[in-house]
Formats: C-alpha cells, sequence, structure tokens
C-alpha cells in the first residue's frame, strides 16, 4: 500500500493551480480521501499532485438570496456540522453525515467527492434531488452545470481536464418542504449500497414539489423522474408513495456485487425512496 | 523531488526532507520514532492509525506527510505528554477498554475526538461515533463505557 | 529496596485494572513493527494472483537494478529451507511439501513467490512491482464439495481425488439406533470461512549475529517455543542458536499459533544478507496468506425419541483444508468430532470426516478451532429436533442435558467432562431474558405480522488443551518464580498473551500466595532466551495450565521460604502468610524481603538448602477442562429489508473460578461479538476461479461498534477438580455460543414462513429473499 513516488506542489491561487495542472501529468487533490487510496494501490500514479489546500476561498458557506453556495473545498464535517447549512439545507447536511466515518469527515470535501463520483457515494443523490448547480472554473473562465447533467457515469462526469470545481450551489429549503436521506450501508466500507434523497413540498394537502435522487443503484447518480411524475399532485399517502416508489429502479442496470445483487439493490431501492419520501413528506408537513 | 517540511508534533517543531508519497504513519512512526499510532489496514478502514490534525482526527494512512507541513500534530503520546493520563486514557484503563491494545491508540483519538464534539453522548452516539475504529478483541462494550466515563469526567 | 506490603485483602476474584495497560494507553508498547535496527532492511514477498499455475520463469533483473535493492529471493534460493510444518499426525495423512517460497507451481491465491530485499519498504514495494512472473494459469477448485467431484481439478496433481485424509470415529449402535428411532432430523449445515483479522497482522524481524552464529527473530507469535523448535529445523541450525521472541502481540485468535513461511524466509534472509531484516504483513497478505478459520460442510443426523431425548448423533464433516497443512489444519476438525454431543448425554455417535484440498489458503485455528463448529451443528440440530416435535427448545435441552450428579462424565467421543450444572447458566439466562414475558410478546408480534424471534444456545467448551497425548507437541506448560533478593516477584511464564492480560490475573494469583503486593509481581511471557520452555497461548489453556504451573512452582517457593524463615526465626515451628513468616510460637515474624535477602546472601543456610529463591514447575494437566453457558438473543427482523436487529442479548458463562471479573467480561464481550461477525457478516469468499474477492476491510465486515449489541452479562461458576486454581477457561466460550444462538433467533423469527435452517453469514439479502420465497 505504498503509491509511486510523485511531485507535490501547493498553489497559492487559483491561477496557479491551473498552471500548474496544464500539464497532463498533474492530478488535483483536495481532502485525498479517495485520491490517497488509488495512488496507493497503484490505479493512479500521477506524477504531480496539485493540493488546493492554500488556495483561498474554495471553503466558504454563504447564503446568497435564495441559495447557498457552498466552496468545493467545503469538508463532509463542515457541511453536517455548520449551523447554517443544518437550517437552509438540512438534505445536504444530513447527506454529509452519512459518509464514511468522522475521520473521513474530517478530511474529505464534497468538491472532491463529486469529481470522484463513486456511482456510491452519498452527495450525488442529494444534489439530484436538490438540482444543485456546479461551478466549474478553467484558466480564465467558468461555467455552470446542474447535478443532471453532471454526473455521467461511474467515475465519469462532465469535468474536462484543467476544470476545477469551485462551488455548488443549493436551494435553501423552501417553505412546507421536507427532505430525507435515508441510506442502506454496506457493512464493510460504510459506502451506500443505495441511498435515496427524497425532497418534498406539501401545498394544501397535496404534493407540489417531489425531486428524488438515487446513489448507489447504477452506474452514476441519477434522479427518479418517474417516481416524481406518479407522486406530484397526490396526497402524498402511503398507498401513493408506495406507488411512485415502485418504479424508482425501472430502466436502471442496477449492479451486482457480494454486497447486494441487482434484484436485491433495486429492491432496496424501492424501499429506501418510499422511506424518504415518508420522511421527506413528515418534515414538510411538519413545517 | 524530496520536500522540506516543518510539523509540531506534541508540540515539539521537527523538520524533514521527505518523499512525496511518504505516508503520515510512517514518517511519524519510522521518521519521528511515534510508534503508538499503528498500521492495521492501510486502507482508511480500521483508524488504529488515527492521529489528530490541527485539532481534527484523522487518519493517518491515508494523508501524505507533506501534507501535514505546517500544522500541529497530536499522537497518542503527547495525551498524556506531562506524566499524566488523559481522562479518556485514564477511562479506558479503569473499564477494562482494550485487551490487545493495537486499535487503542486510533480508538482513544477518535474517543478524545467525539467527547470534544459531543461532550454528553448517548451509547447509540458513542457506538457510531467510533464507525472509523475496529476492535477485533474487545466488542466495543466497555469502550462504550470508557468514552461514557471519560464523558462524564471531562465534562465535570 | 524491598516494597512488599503486609496486605489482607485478597486479589483473586476482583475487578483490578490491568498491568499492561499503561503501555498500551500511552502507545509505549513494543510491537514488531516498532522494532528499528541500524541498517535493517525491508523484505516484501511478491505473491501469486492466480489460484493455479505453473510457473514458467521469474524475471528479477529490473527489480536488482532499482537503487535501494539488496537482493531477490525465488523458489530456487530456498528449495532446501523448510518445509513449513504440519504438527498433525493423522492415519493416512496425506502431506504435500510446503516450500516457503513456491517452486514450479502456485496453488492459491497469495502463494508467495519471490521475495525482495531492500534498504527501505518503499523501495522494497516498488521491486516488487518489477519482478515479472510468466505464470500458466491452471484450472482451479475453490470449494469442498467441488473438489470431490469427479472430475474436479487436482488441487495437488499426485492426488487426483483432493482427499488429504478420512476419519472415522464411531461409538455405540449407531445403525440400531437410527433404525429404531422414532424421528430422525437431517440437516446440512456449513461454518463458512472466516478470516482472522487480528488488527495486527503478522510480522517478523530476524537478526543474525554471524560471529555468535545466533538468529533472533521477532514474531508476532502465540508460540514462541514452540516456533523456536520449528524454525530452528527449518533453517538447519541448531535450536539453542536461535531466539524467539514474540513482542507485544496485537491479537492473535489462532491465526498467530502456527508457524508461516515468513519466519524462516526472514530467517534466511537475515543469515545470507548478515542484516536485520522486517517484513510486515500487509492487510491484503492478511486476508490471502494468513490462515483462515471454519470452512466446514456438515451433514447431521439426529434420532431421538418422540418425547425429544436424543438417541443417536451422525456427522459426515467436509473440511476445507486449502491447499496445504499449516501447523495443525488437519486436526481442526477432529475438535469437532470430540465436541459433536454437545452438552447432552447421547452417546451413540459417528463421525466421518473428509478433509479436502482446494486452491484456497489454508484453514487452521481460529477462536474455537472446531469447537464452534460443532456447537453450531448440534445446538443447530437440536432446535429443527424441537421443531419437528413441537417442543419448545428450552423444554428439549433440560430433557438431554447431562445432570450435575452424573459428572465426571464420559461422553460418546472419547472425552470425560470434569464438572458441569447446566441447568444452572440455562435458568439464569431464561430469567434475566424474562423467557414467558418473551414468548408472549412474540406471540402478539406474530398476530402483528412481525417476525420477532427467540433463540438460545446452551454451549459446552474444550478448554485448557490439554494433556500431552492429546496435542502434537506437549499439552503441558511451565513457569519459574523467583523472589529477588529485594523481595520483588519474578514470574517467566510459558505461555503468550495476545491481550487476554494474564500479566495481571497471573499477578493477582502471585500476590495472594506470596502476601506481596500486585506491583511487586512482574510476569514476563514471549522470550526464549528469558523464559523457559513453554507451549504458548491458545486453546483456553493460559490460566488453567500455564496459571496452574506458576501455582504449584509458587508453593514449592513457599516449603523454600519457610525454610528460610525457620532459620531467620531459629523456630521449627513456622507459618507464611501476608508476606511474613511467623514463628507459632513467639509471634515474631520475618518479612519475605527479609528472607529474600538471606537466603541470596547465604551467609548461613538452612540444612539441606541451597541459596536462592526461585522454583520452576511444568505442569501436565490430567485432563481438558469443559465451561459451558447459556446464550439468549432476541432478534427482529426488518420485513421490507430483510435486515436483522439484535435486540437483546443475555450470556451467562461459567468459566469455574473467575480470577478477575473485568477480563473475564471482556472475553465474554469480545467472543460474543466475533461469533456475531460470523453469524450476520464475515465471509471469506472466493469465487470458482479461486479468487479471493473480499481481500481488503472495504469488503470483508468484520463487526464496527455500531454493528454490535450491548450484552446484558452474568456468570455461574462451577470449579473444576481438573487444577487447584478451579479455573476453566474464557477465552474462546462466547464465540462458541454465540452463532447458534443468533441463528437459532433468527430462524425462530422466520418459523411461521416454515424456514428450518439458514447458514451463515445472515446477510440482509440472505433473509429478505427468504421472506420471498418463504423458505431458504
Ligand atoms: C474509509 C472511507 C469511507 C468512505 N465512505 C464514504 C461514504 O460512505 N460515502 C461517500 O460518499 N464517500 C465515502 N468516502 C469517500 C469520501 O467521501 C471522499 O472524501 C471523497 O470521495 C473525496 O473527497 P476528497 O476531498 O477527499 O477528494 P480527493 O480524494 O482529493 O479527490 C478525489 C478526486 O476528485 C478530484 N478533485 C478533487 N477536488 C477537485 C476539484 N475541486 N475539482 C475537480 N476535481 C477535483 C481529484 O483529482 C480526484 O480525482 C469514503 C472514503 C473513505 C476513505
Ligand atoms: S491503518 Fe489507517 S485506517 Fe487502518
Ligand atoms: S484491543 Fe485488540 S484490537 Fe482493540
Amino acid at each position: 500500500m505504498i503509491a509511486q513516488n510523485f511531485d507535490y506542489l501547493t498553489p497559492v491561487s487559483l491561477a496557479e493551480a491551473f498552471d500548474l495542472l496544464n500539464d497532463p501529468g498533474a492530478k488535483v487533490m483536495a481532502g485525498g480521501m479517495s485520491l490517497i487510496p488509488m495512488m496507493k494501490l497503484r490505479l493512479a500514479a500521477p506524477e504531480r499532485v496539485v493540493d488546493l489546500r492554500h488556495v483561498p476561498g474554495l471553503n466558504k458557506i454563504q447564503q446568497d438570496g435564495a441559495m447557498l453556495r457552498i466552496g468545493a473545498m467545503t469538508t463532509h464535517h463542515e457541511l453536517e456540522s455548520t449551523p447554517l447549512v443544518r437550517a437552509a439545507c438540512p438534505l445536504l447536511a444530513q447527506a454529509a453525515a452519512a459518509i464514511g466515518d468522522v475521520q473521513v469527515r474530517n478530511v474529505g470535501t464534497i468538491g472532491g467527492s463529486i469529481a470522484h463520483a463513486d456511482p456510491s457515494a452519498d452527495y450525488p443523490a442529494a444534489l439530484q434531488a436538490l438540482e444543485a448547480e456546479i461551478r466549474i472554473a478553467h484558466r480564465g473562465g467558468e461555467r455552470t452545470v446542474l447535478a443532471k447533467d453532471f454526473f455521467q457515469d461511474t467515475f465519469t462526469t462532465a469535468l474536462e481536464p484543467n476544470e476545477l470545481i469551485v462551488e455548488i450551489s443549493v436551494p435553501l429549503e423552501a417553505k412546507c418542504t421536507g427532505a430525507s436521506y435515508q441510506k442502506m450501508l454496506q457493512p464493510a466500507s460504510g459506502f451506500a449500497i443505495v441511498g435515496i434523497a427524497a425532497r418534498v413540498s406539501m401545498d394544501g394537502g397535496k404534493v407540489s414539489m417531489v425531486r428524488v435522487g438515487v446513489t448507489g443503484l447504477g452506474g452514476s447518480s441519477y434522479r427518479a423522474a418517474n417516481v416524481e411524475a406518479l407522486l406530484v399532485g397526490s396526497e402524498g399517502s402511503a398507498a401513493d408513495i408506495g406507488k411512485a416508489a415502485a418504479v424508482v429502479a425501472e430502466g436502471i442496470d442496477a449492479n451486482s456485487d457480494i454486497h447486494a445483487s441487482a434484484e436485491y439493490r433495486a429492491h432496496l431501492a424501492r424501499v429506501y425512496t418510499a422511506r424518504a419520501l415518508s420522511a421527506a413528506i413528515a418534515r414538510a408537513e411538519a413545517q | 523531488m524530496k520536500k522540506s517540511i516543518t510539523v509540531t508534533i506534541n508540540g515539539t517543531k521537527h523538520t524533514h526532507d521527505v518523499e512525496p508519497r511518504l505516508l503520515l504513519i510512517h514518517y511519524l512512526r519510522e521518521v519521528v520514532g511515534l510508534t503508538g499510532p499503528h498500521i492495521g489496514c492501510e486502507t482508511s478502514i480500521c483508524g488504529a492509525c488515527t492521529v489528530s490534525v490541527d485539532g481534527k482526527a484523522i487518519k493517518s494512512c491515508a494523508m501524505f506527510a507533506v501534507q501535514a507541513d505546517g500544522r500541529e500534530i497530536l499522537t497518542i503520546e503527547g495525551l498524556s505528554a506531562d506524566g499524566k493520563l488523559h481522562p479518556v486514557q485514564q477511562a479506558f484503563w479503569e473499564e477494562h477498554g482494550l485487551q490487545c491494545g493495537y486499535c487503542t491508540p486510533g480508538m482513544i483519538m477518535a474517543s478524545k475526538q467525539l467527547i470534544e464534539r459531543n461532550p454528553s453522548p448517548t451509547e447509540s452516539e458513542i457506538r457510531h461515533g467510533l464507525e472509523g475504529n475496529l476492535c477485533r478483541c474487545t466488542g466495543y462494550q466497555h469502550i462504550v463505557a470508557a468514552v461514557k466515563a471519560a464523558a462524564a469526567k471531562m465534562g465535570a | 529496596m524491598a516494597t512488599t506490603i503486609t496486605k489482607l485483602d485478597t486479589l483473586v476474584g476482583r475487578k483490578i485494572k490491568r498491568k499492561e495497560d499503561p503501555r498500551l494507553i500511552t502507545g509505549t508498547a513494543t510491537y514488531v513493527d516498532d522494532i528499528q535496527m541500524p541498517g535493517m532492511y525491508h523484505a516484501c514477498i511478491v505473491r501469486s494472483p492466480h489460484a493455479a499455475a505453473h510457473i514458467r520463469g521469474i524475471e528479477t533483473k529490473a527489480a536488482l537494478e532499482l537503487p535501494g535493492v539488496v537482493a531477490v529471493y525465488t523458489g530456487a534460493d530456498v528449495k532446501d529451507v523448510g518445509p513449513v510444518p504440519c504438527g498433525a499426525s493423522l492415519p493416512g495423512l496425506r502431506v504435500p511439501h510446503h516450500h516457503i517460497l513456491a517452486q514450479d507451481r502456485v496453488y492459491y491465491v497469495g502463494h508467495p513467490v519471490a521475495v525482495v530485499v531492500a534498504r527501505d519498504r518503499y523501495i522494497a514495494r516498488d521491486a516488487v512491482d518489477l519482478i515479472e512472473v510468466d505464470f500458466d494459469p491452471t484450472d482451479a477448485v475453490a470449494d469442498p464439495e467441488k473438489a470431490l467431484a469427479e472430475g474436479a481439478p487436482a488441487v495437488h496433481p499426485q492426488w487426483p481425488d483432493n482427499i488429504a485424509f478420512n476419519y472415522h470415529q464411531e461409538n455405540g449402535e449407531v445403525d440400531k439406533v437410527f433404525a429404531e428411532a422414532e424421528v430422525v432430523v437431517k440437516q446440512r449445515i456449513t461454518s463458512q470461512r472466516l478470516i482472522p483479522c487480528s488488527m495486527e497482522t503478522r510480522g517478523v524481524v530476524a537478526d543474525y549475529r554471524s560471529g555468535e552464529k545466533a538468529l533472533t527473530i521477532y514474531s508476532s507469535s502465540q508460540i514462541p517455543h514452540l516456533m523456536r523448535s520449528l524454525v530452528a529445523g527449518m533453517l538447519g541450525i541448531p535450536e539453542n542458536k536461535l531466539r524467539v521472541v514474540a513482542p507485544e502481540v496485537g491479537g492473535g485468535f489462532g491465526c498467530k499459533l502456527n508457524v508461516y513461511a515468513e519466519e524462516a524466509l526472514m530467517g534466511f534472509i537475515a543469515i545470507r544478507t548478515g542484516k536485520p531484516v522486517k517484513w510486515i504483513e500487509s492487510r491484503r497478505e492478511h486476508m490471502q496468506a494468513t490462515i483462515h478459520g471454519r470452512g466446514h460442510v456438515d451433514y447431521y443426523e439426529i434420532a431421538a425419541r418422540r418425547d425429544g431425548v436424543i438417541t443417536g448423533i451422525k456427522l459426515k464433516l467436509i473440511q476445507d483444508l486449502g491447499s496445504y497443512h499449516q501447523l495443525l489444519t488437519p486436526v481442526i476438525p477432529t475438535l469437532s468430532v470430540l465436541m459433536m454431543p454437545g452438552l447432552y448425554r447421547c452417546k451413540t455417535v459417528r463421525a466421518d470426516i473428509v478433509g479436502v484440498f482446494t486452491n484456497c489458503v489454508p484453514t487452521d485455528a481460529y477462536r474455537g478451532a472446531g469447537r464452534p463448529e460443532a456447537t453450531h451443528g448440534i445446538e443447530r440440530m437440536v432446535d429443527i429436533l424441537a421443531a419437528e416435535l413441537k417442543m419448545d427448545p428450552v423444554e428439549i435441552r433440560l430433557k438431554n442435558f447431562i445432570h450435575s450428579d452424573e459428572f465426571p462424565y464420559a461422553t460418546g467421543t472419547g472425552l470425560m467432562y470434569d464438572s458441569g450444572d447446566y441447568t444452572k447458566p440455562l435458568k439464569t439466562a431464561l430469567e434475566m431474558a424474562n423467557y414467558n414475558e418473551l414468548r408472549a410478546e412474540q406471540t402478539k408480534a406474530r398476530a402483528a405480522g412481525r417476525y420477532m424471534g427467540i433463540g438460545l444456545s446452551t454451549y459446552g467448551e474444550i478448554c485448557a488443551i490439554g494433556p500431552s497425548p492429546a496435542t502434537p507437541a506437549g499439552g503441558w506448560e511451565s513457569a519459574t518464580v523467583r523472589v529477588e533478593p529485594s523481595g520483588t516477584v519474578t514470574v517467566l511464564t510459558g505461555i503468550k498473551p495476545q491481550g487476554q492480560g494474564e500479566e495481571t490475573t497471573f499477578s493477582q494469583i502471585a500476590a495472594d500466595e506470596l502476601g506481596v503486593g500486585f506491583d511487586d509481581v512482574v510476569v514476563m511471557h514471549g522470550d526464549t532466551s528469558v523464559v523457559q520452555y513453554g507451549i504458548g497461548t491458545f486453546g483456553s489453556r493460559a490460566t488453567a495450565i500455564g496459571g496452574t504451573a506458576m501455582y504449584l512452582a509458587i508453593q514449592e517457593l513457599k516449603t523454600k521460604i519457610k525454610r528460610f524463615g525457620a532459620m531467620l526465626l531459629d523456630s521449627d515451628d513456622v507459618s507464611y502468610a501476608n508476606g511474613r513468616c511467623t514463628c507459632n510460637k513467639s509471634g515474631k515474624s520475618v518479612s519475605l524481603a527479609e528472607i529474600a535477602g538471606a537466603a541470596h546472601r547465604a551467609m548461613k543456610l538452612p540444612a539441606n538448602t541451597e541459596p536462592g529463591l526461585v522454583a520452576s514447575n511444568f505442569w501436565e494437566p490430567p485432563n481438558f477442562t469443559f465451561p459451558f453457558g447459556a446464550h439468549i438473543v432476541v432478534t427482529e427482523i426488518d420485513k421490507d429489508t430483510g435486515a436483522i436487529e439484535i435486540r437483546r442479548y443475555i450470556a451467562v458463562d461459567d468459566c469455574g473460578k473467575v480470577i478477575n471479573p473485568l477480563i473475564v467480561a471482556g472475553q465474554v464481550q469480545g467472543g460474543v461479538v466475533q461469533g456475531l461477525g460470523q453469524a450476520l457478516y464475515e465471509h471469506g469468499i472466493y469465487d470458482d476461479s479461486g479468487q479471493l474477492l473480499t481481500g481488503e476491510f472495504m469488503d470483508y465486515a468484520i463487526p464496527k461498534a455500531s454493528m454490535s449489541p450491548n450484552i446484558e452479562m452474568a456468570s455461574t461458576e462451577t470449579p473444576t477438580p481438573v487444577n487447584p486454581l478451579r479455573v476453566k477457561g474464557v477465552g474462546e466460550a462466547a464465540t462458541i455460543g454465540c452463532s447458534p444462538a443468533v441463528v437459532n433467533s433468527v430462524v425462530d423469527a422466520l418459523s411461521p414462513l416454515g424456514v428450518r435452517h439458514l447458514d451463515m453469514p445472515l446477510t440482509s439479502e440472505k433473509i429478505w429473499k427468504v421472506l420471498q420465497g418463504g423458505r431458504a
């Protein structure tokens, strides 16, 4: 478990980071919680590691109108524990708290997690349900990509080489909206066998808005639009939820491994979708 | 390719030239000579290598020594530097929170973080708060008791 | 200066904080990987990625050219070293020659093929990538039943049937009993492969002094003396030129009750290079190349009367041996046979073992070693029989227990159970659980469509292993007790703890016996040049046998102490208590320190008495000991996901006399959670091609704190007559009691669906499938 040698670089500005990343052998590092294990397994062997730790301004959490803007270098622990996030976007705090363990959460970052795009990672489900906007910078410019377009496949995102995630924006939780993240843990690694994020708004006893993000089931996280379509406009009863949750795995080529077969994962996705929706509705109604 | 790093470890400044790929755990154990933190898995699961960096518990098998440049590290050896056991150490002793002791330095460092963030944790909070640390000997029950006892003492 | 204090309290039986702990909680203990030596080399082993392959060639040139690489050795270099020893002897046993590095073939994933020696471990690791081994993979077989099938690939070509041995044992008129039985139940029951996962992996440092022709091996071992004998043989050096030191050992659970290729390999390197060398097993290597446990496929049949009395037990045991025999590999299943009647009176038994080679790492002793498999089997079968007869599992056990007035009890498998009162822990556990209320709650839960289970196991154990005729290398244990000139006490014991806390329990006993303070006793172990020959720590033997050897040495010492005391007091009527020798007539007394001083200065000696205060004892136990207990587990199943919740865990254990309740509680808790790991989570999985799918902690789930229950505990104390301390042993007990209790509970929960048996581990998915299909 020893990495191949590399050169270690610590830029102090984004501009310098882009300069350093201009080299095809360079790889950016945030918390290193995914990158370092890959390097130790020699599945990754960058010649240069560009550590963003000294680049200022990448770990701010700020409210901006109806949005919460989160710097890419914000750690999982900061997200789960910052009062502003817990109050304004509890779904994200809940997803952050579900990640790995304390030591990993102390170091790992949201930018690193979503750039890595592990099919079993927790944030992607939440970001899908939140319709998050991911701000990506490159030398001399930036663009914003929606979560649904960002996560493309297993370990594959919309990021181009030499691009960096700088910020993730999520909507503040609106009135009468509730959300919940529900996860079945792989007992050894703690990653999600499936993880479901649900966001629901209730209006006059009816579901006026619903978003469902899914992780762990397929090659990439996704938004379950079919579930949403079945539930919106309903009363959100147990029967409504059951009917909607039943379709969450439709058309998905479910993952299969020693921890869960495809069939079981698909089943779990349905169960956890129902659980996340019920919890979200209960919270929405409690508001 | 070597980098010069300066790290404050248990209150003492250390400066060394290290290969960037040198893991912090190997740096602590083999360069600085602090063999309290252990290696149990090298895959960031077991937590035996847990130390505190700038006040945060981290797994030192998942960090390069160069990343610690300019930071403050506390290892198990530094907990009782003045010769007096830290309340968490004392509680592990009194509650028999260890058997072979291999997981213990990491377990104590993680428990310390847990209590700092949650001064009166419930049993369930302790069990979940220690999910980054494996122990093959104790079955955890006495560890839970130790954390509770330490929390009570530290709160008092 | 004498620190002997007069004290009246006894320490035995009390919760005493461990004296091991100060070094462990401050990070100042020395485990193998903490050893640093000037100029020390590091070794990294090249292992086979294939389960079965021919080695066509090995290219080492690029590795040797890497700066910092000192040497690369392959099978050819070490073909005369070894073989890795198998201590077992069974009639007709086939023993493959186990080279320390593969010769022309590899037999399992992880099989060592070559070793790189370099100046540091990073360079050694880099060099491994530069070694090219030309493998020609062949068909492999990883499942023992498949290995027995016609046409299966031969693990060792010279034995195409893959059978290493057959073993038969029988007592009573088995055929007749089964023919006449009112009821017969049958079940196939597996005990899956488990990976020991001591948190400290294995590790070896070897240091050779060429001037003295003396080799020192530091190894994380449970058996330093046996290792010395065996490794000296492997390397062809005189035994008295080899010193083995087992420093602090970070857990063993049986996997360090062994001698592996690496000890001899590091010894070979140290001798060849003249420099110290270190090898530390990576976690992946631990999963691939350290022994696994269990690996049983058992076919049980039980004959019984309609009233629930068991009349006969038949077992066909297929043992997955892996590709080689490690130290005890083939004898482990024979322990299962010994234990197969459990706590029950039935003496009519038949067992057939077939030991099967597979292209996997060898199985060997892992916490319980053969006994958990047997207990799991009988405890499951008793429940199956109870279900068949519609009896309560408590009632059927009470009906079959050996009665407390029947001890010593000769079993049908050749054991003599020492003492027991099996209803006692069961009754205690039932009271703690409030069993009748639980059953009432279960009835309600079932009516409400919930799956709640109540399961129990009443288990027995063979501990204090064991009389020498029953072990391959001696079953005695040794101790030397010295009173130093100042009056402090040093104990040298042949056992080798790995967390069990004998420095503490032995100090308690010694302090009580000699009337000195707890802190005045130092217990030393694990260094063959310090401690007289000993056997080691395994089979829950350390206190029962090693403690007894110490106790007897102390008794001898006390006689001598009294002789010196009598001389100093000028009396022929003295007694010794509380660290003082007192003249019974005058009431005058002298302290142990004064006596020790006199015995060492030796200005004057009692008649026929040598100077000094030291005594040694090598104690051969007359029998094993047989602890027992009862565990009750309440589970509830999440109908939607199949996830199992352990609602309550009750453990009542009887391990004979308790020296330190804190330590016994720790052993029970740790044991339960290891048993729970087997019951719910752990499985060393090989795919059909012999690839290990659970090769890291990312995939092999040992229980975390959040997955472990809070255990409600009690104990009963039934002393053993086998040793003067009256202790039985507790290291493995709870592991043995746990897995059947958990599985019985889950099967009970699902019994309304017609479920009669489920094989471990009881993963959520497995349970969900049962819920889907109604049957496993
Ligand atoms: C033991 C363990 C358990 C874990 N359990 C979970 C879990 O339960 N759920 C879960 O979701 N995750 C889990 N993780 C993964 C964890 O969340 C990681 O922190 C995260 O995946 C990576 O974040 P990082 O900051 O450490 O990124 P790094 O490891 O530094 O980087 C990851 C990748 O992202 C790239 N990258 C980093 N930052 C940026 C950026 N700003 N712009 C562009 N690219 C960037 C890197 O080049 C690299 O390819 C676990 C990890 C460990 C070690
Ligand atoms: S060694 Fe670092 S987590 Fe196991
Ligand atoms: S005390 Fe041995 S691993 Fe925890």
